[in-house]
């Protein structure tokens, strides 16, 4: 990383678009307290993290920050609800059990609530990711290339639902893609050319 | 509460799932291995004390030359113990053909309180079994008394100032073992008449025996209490190691059980290190999503350690179930060998189970574990970071340390716990080491190998640390095998042997030198065969060195017995054949200069040491010679054995008795009257009870051992299963690639039969190496057993181990292999 000086305010969906290799799954792993810089400062939620120890750095990730992956990264063990309610269950939210509810019914799963991961399609998948990342009620969702692994018209779907969500909670998502399509939905657009960052339009 | 509900989540679908079914069942086999031989040996070993209590009549003896104090019989009585009491001396009894030195024992009417008594009617009735002694007014005698006495049953005999009624044949005797080598025939008489025949008075000379039994601990108990308190002058015996022979006949069963759990949980210690890695291993991606949810690190390892314990607590309360269960299978398997009821067992191995599963559990599946603490939450993000690596060093410590706690608690024996331990360690560093060096070579064969050949003998070498393990694993599995199908059957048989069909079950003593030609002849020609005939002369130890013997200078009791009583000495040009030299030479032949030679453990017991000057004083003359050499004697062939032999030209020309021992079919009993007639001075001693109870443990103790490593094989096809799972994980993702480049199922089949055939061969060299160093290691240092190398070892070992882990590791892997590429790829991602 090179020269890099950027915030993302409260509400703002920001889509950081870049080639492979290019370090935008570099940059998200910072800004995410993931992984720490060399140098440098990174402030999360009103926290600096990069002076904190990785447990510090887990206790501010933890309710306050949520994750989509690429491949969506379920616990196989776990059914679709068990595994919203399991940050849930690390944060010690007192009613849990029905805001996980919620959070999959608002994503259209309740039917699929008992199913386990290899049950479920691809899109089923996400969505249950993205209840999970939703179900604390985060302040910042990062999505590492949430469809990258999906049809177009799944694709699709998913970033509507995470518009959605994010204007619901008023949290800020941040999204990493390398599809210029999805990245026209967000407010702002950033583009990462090898350890370089160009504000976008 | 947050922990709990979380760990108790995780685990519930991790057993749903199957993650933990391979953990579960190596955990659960130890377990069970451990409770089944440990409810097991509970109540064989308490059941074989018993039956060497029968040799004494008792559970416990006190034996004094004047009568005991009545506070023992009082204490045991407050304990709730049931005794009886005995008087033995020498004596003679008159009859119509005059008089005859007998030994004589007077019992009370709660004689005998182990064992069976039993008499004949008549010379040729059949046994008949008693609950006591004789009643008032009657003596059961000896067989052999009658010819002597030329009286028949019911003939009256004079005993001091009584007349007695001879009215049984003294048949079996439970504790006739403490006089096997006493001279005159036996006359038993009930305690009440004792004092009539006025024989017994303050001064004269007799043995008092007090027997003591009932429950093993109030009997412990007893013992504990008098032990510290007790006189010089009263001898304690204990039923359990009161003869040698049975001494040594069920501590080597004792000895085989215990080693056959503990190769138990070293095979499944082995199955439970790869399961687990593996079970780490797919945790991964879990833990490191769990972190990016802001999972602390404490919480998750707390969760995983609970996770663990709790586990851990299940799988070893159902091993202790299965233990319980298979300990019943195996006691109703031999229930009718045991004459008597069983005790029940004790609660102690649900614990001793319980607390191997977790030290084992701990100890093998721990640094594995602490390996995810070290998990990125990056790697949610970047599949390529990998999973950490496990410390190989860590593991080793972890495994070694529970261990060697296990083994230390389970051999029960600090000696045989620590060669245990250090063999085990050696060779486990050794084929570690071996492996390593292996799978290296493989790789610079992959190097120059082509195709199919690379791709097979790389998988080994890329991953060195997991081959490792695997073959490690898999050559664990091979040793158990190897150890159960023919070392095993070689030892086993190798123990029943020293104990043939056929061995001596009678004894010829106070041959007279004028008897010893004929009486060889009657032997041979009433198809007896051919029996060696020994001298036997009587000295005391009198000197070692410049050292004079004083029996209380040794602090050990049986040091200081053995130097106060004379020896049973003898002489001769050959070594018997199952005496075995471990120090200095036999002499050779008739004409060697004065030399003795002694056995190993009394010369231990006394302090003789190879090269010393012993002294014995033979019929008033001391003779002495340099020792040059020591002997080990199996003590439980039953054939005649000598403490201390001396060459020919040493004590050739001292007056000798002579001793022989003789295998006596039963159809041929009717030789005894016969031979009692013909020689009457000679003493007979029926050995045949003693050799059939012994014999009696041997056998049951084979069994025994045969159904425990029934776990032993399971632990290893277990070992072996976890050991080709180990590697499927790593190889799927490769296989994908693999196919998707195009090569072909029947190229990846090749690969995968070259590379498991390869581990296989490897394991199996070694599994060999090691079944037979410990099959050697066992057999003469731990068993006293001639070992001998097994040829076929090596085919089946080798040879067959390549073929079985290459068919078996092929045909488990290869399905999951060959799904479609895009699936495998994606599952992997």
């Amino acid at each position: 990383m090179e020269r890099l000086d950027l915030e993302i305010q409260a509400g703002e969906a920001v889509a950081i678009l870049g080639a492979s290799g290019s370090g935008k799954s570099t940059l998200l792993g910072l800004l995410a307290g993931l992984d720490s810089a060399t140098s440098g400062e990174v402030w999360l939620c009103g926290q600096r993290v990069d002076d904190l120890d990785e447990d510090g750095r887990a206790a501010l990730r933890s309710g306050r920050v949520g994750f989509v992956f690429q491949n969506f990264q379920l616990l196989p063990t776990l059914t679709a609800r068990e595994n919203v309610l399991l940050p849930l269950e690390l944060t010690g939210t007192r009613d849990a059990a029905r805001r996980a509810d919620e959070a999959l019914d608002r994503v259209g799963l309740t039917p699929r609530a008992r199913h386990y991961p290899r049950q479920l399609s691809g899109g089923e998948q996400q969505r249950v990711a993205i209840a999970r990342a939703y179900a604390p009620r985060p302040e910042v969702l990062f999505a590492d290339e949430p469809t990258g692994n999906l049809d177009q018209v799944t694709g699709e779907h998913i970033i509507d639902l995470l518009l959605d969500l994010r204007s619901d909670a008023g949290a800020a998502l941040v999204l990493v893609t390398h599809d210029p399509r999805l990245a026209e939905r967000c407010d702002r657009r950033l583009h990462m050319t090898a350890g370089h960052l160009e504000q976008g339009s | 509460m947050k922990t709990w509900r979380i760990t108790l989540r995780l685990l519930g679908q991790d057993w749903r799932s199957g993650e933990l079914y391979l953990l579960a069942s190596a955990l659960i086999l130890t377990v069970a291995a451990i409770t089944a031989v440990g409810f097991f040996t509970d109540r064989v070993e308490s059941a074989m004390a018993r039956q060497g209590g029968e040799l004494i009549a008792a559970d416990l003896a006190l034996e004094s030359a004047t009568p005991l104090p009545a506070d023992y019989r009082e204490q045991a009585d407050r304990l709730g113990l049931t005794t009886a009491g005995i008087v033995e001396f020498r004596s003679v009894v008159v009859g119509e053909g005059g008089p005859q030195l007998v030994q004589v024992k007077a019992v009370d009417t709660a004689y005998p309180l182990r064992g069976r008594l039993s008499v004949r009617d008549a010379f040729d009735a059949p046994d008949r079994e008693v609950e006591t002694g004789p009643p008032p007014g009657e003596v059961w005698v000896e067989s052999r008394l009658l010819p002597l006495l030329g009286a028949a049953l019911g003939d009256e005999v004079g005993l001091g100032e009584s007349r007695l009624r001879m009215g049984a044949i003294l048949s079996n005797e439970p504790d006739r073992g403490g006089a096997l080598f006493a001279l005159a025939p036996r006359v038993m008489l009930s305690q009440s008449d004792l004092a009539a025949t006025g024989l017994i008075t303050e001064a004269s000379r007799a043995e008092h025996r007090l027997l003591v039994a009932g429950e093993a601990a109030a009997v412990e108990r007893f013992k504990r209490a008098i032990e510290a308190g007790l006189p010089v002058n009263i001898d304690l015996i204990d039923g359990s190691t009161a003869r040698p022979e049975f001494e040594s006949a069920v501590d080597r069963a004792s000895r085989f059980l215990h080693l056959a759990t503990l190769v138990t949980l070293l095979v499944a210690g082995a199955a439970i290190v790869l399961a687990s890695r593996r079970f780490v291993e797919r945790q991964t991606d879990a833990v490191a999503v769990m972190r990016c949810l802001g999972a602390p690190n404490h919480l998750l390892m707390r969760v995983f350690m609970m996770r663990l314990v709790l586990f851990g607590l299940i799988a070893s309360l159902v091993g202790c179930v299965l233990g319980w269960l298979g300990q019943l299978g195996l006691m109703s398997l031999l229930s009718e060998w045991f004459a008597t009821d069983l005790p029940t067992p004790s609660l102690a191995p649900v614990v001793v189970g319980v607390a191997t599963g977790l030290v084992a559990l701990l100890g093998f599946a721990l640094p594995p574990l602490f390996q995810l603490a070290q998990v990125s939450p990056l790697r949610a993000l970047r599949r390529d970071l990998g999973a950490p690596r496990g410390s190989a060093i860590l593991t080793v410590v972890g495994a070694a340390s529970a261990l060697a706690l296990l083994i230390i608690w389970q051999a029960d024996d600090f000696q045989l716990a620590w060669k245990l331990m250090a063999g085990v360690l050696g060779a486990v560093a050794s084929l570690v080491i071996t492996v390593l060096v292996l799978v290296r070579l493989a790789g610079g064969l992959a190097g120059r190998a082509r195709g199919v050949w690379r791709l097979g003998l790389a998988a080994l070498a890329r991953r060195p640390s997991a081959a490792v393990l695997q073959i490690s694993g898999l050559g664990l599995g091979i040793l158990a095998l190897l150890l159960l199908a023919v070392v095993r059957v070689d030892l086993l048989a190798a123990w029943q042997e020293t104990l043939p069909e056929g061995a001596p079950n009678h004894f010829l003593i106070n041959i007279q030198p004028q008897d010893v030609e004929p009486l060889g002849r009657f032997l041979r020609e009433g198809g007896l065969g051919e029996s060696a005939i020994y001298p036997m002369i009587r000295g005391r130890l009198v000197r070692i060195n410049d050292r004079e013997i004083v029996p209380s200078d040794y602090e050990n009791p049986r040091a200081e017995q053995l130097a106060s009583r004379e020896f049973n000495l003898s002489q001769g040009a050959d070594l018997q054949s199952d005496n075995r030299i471990v120090a200095g030479a036999w002499w050779s032949g008739a004409d060697a200069a004065p030399e003795f030679s002694v056995e190993e453990g009394i010369a231990e017991t006394l302090g003789i040491a190879l090269g010393d000057e012993i002294a014995f004083l033979v019929s008033g003359r001391e003779v002495s010679a340099p020792v040059t050499s020591l002997r080990e004697v199996q003590w439980d062939s039953f054939n005649v054995n000598f403490f201390v032999i001396s060459s020919p030209a040493l004590l050739g020309s001292e007056p000798a008795t002579y001793i022989t021992s003789f295998y006596l079919p039963e159809e041929r009993e009717t030789l005894i009257p016969e031979l009692v007639k013909r020689f009457p001075s000679v003493t007979l001693l029926d050995v045949d009870a003693l050799l059939t109870q012994v014999r009696q443990v041997v056998d049951r103790g084979v069994l025994a051992v045969e159904y425990v490593f029934l776990f032993t094989l399971a632990a290893g096809i277990l070992v072996m299963y976890a050991g080709i799972q180990a590697s499927l994980e790593e190889r799927r993702l490769e296989h994908g690639i693999l196919r998707t480049l195009g090569t072909g199922r029947r190229a990846l089949l090749t690969s995968l039969a070259v590379e498991f055939t390869a581990a296989g061969i490897l394991a199996g060299a070694l599994a060999t190496i090691f079944a037979e160093l410990t099959g050697w290691l066992l057999a003469e240092q731990l068993f006293g057993l001639t070992f001998s190398f097994n040829p076929m070892l090596w085919l089946i070992g080798v040879f067959g181990s390549g073929a079985l882990i290459g068919i078996a590791g092929t045909l488990a892997t290869y399905p999951l292999l060959i799904r479609p590429p895009l699936h495998t790829l994606r599952q992997a991602g």
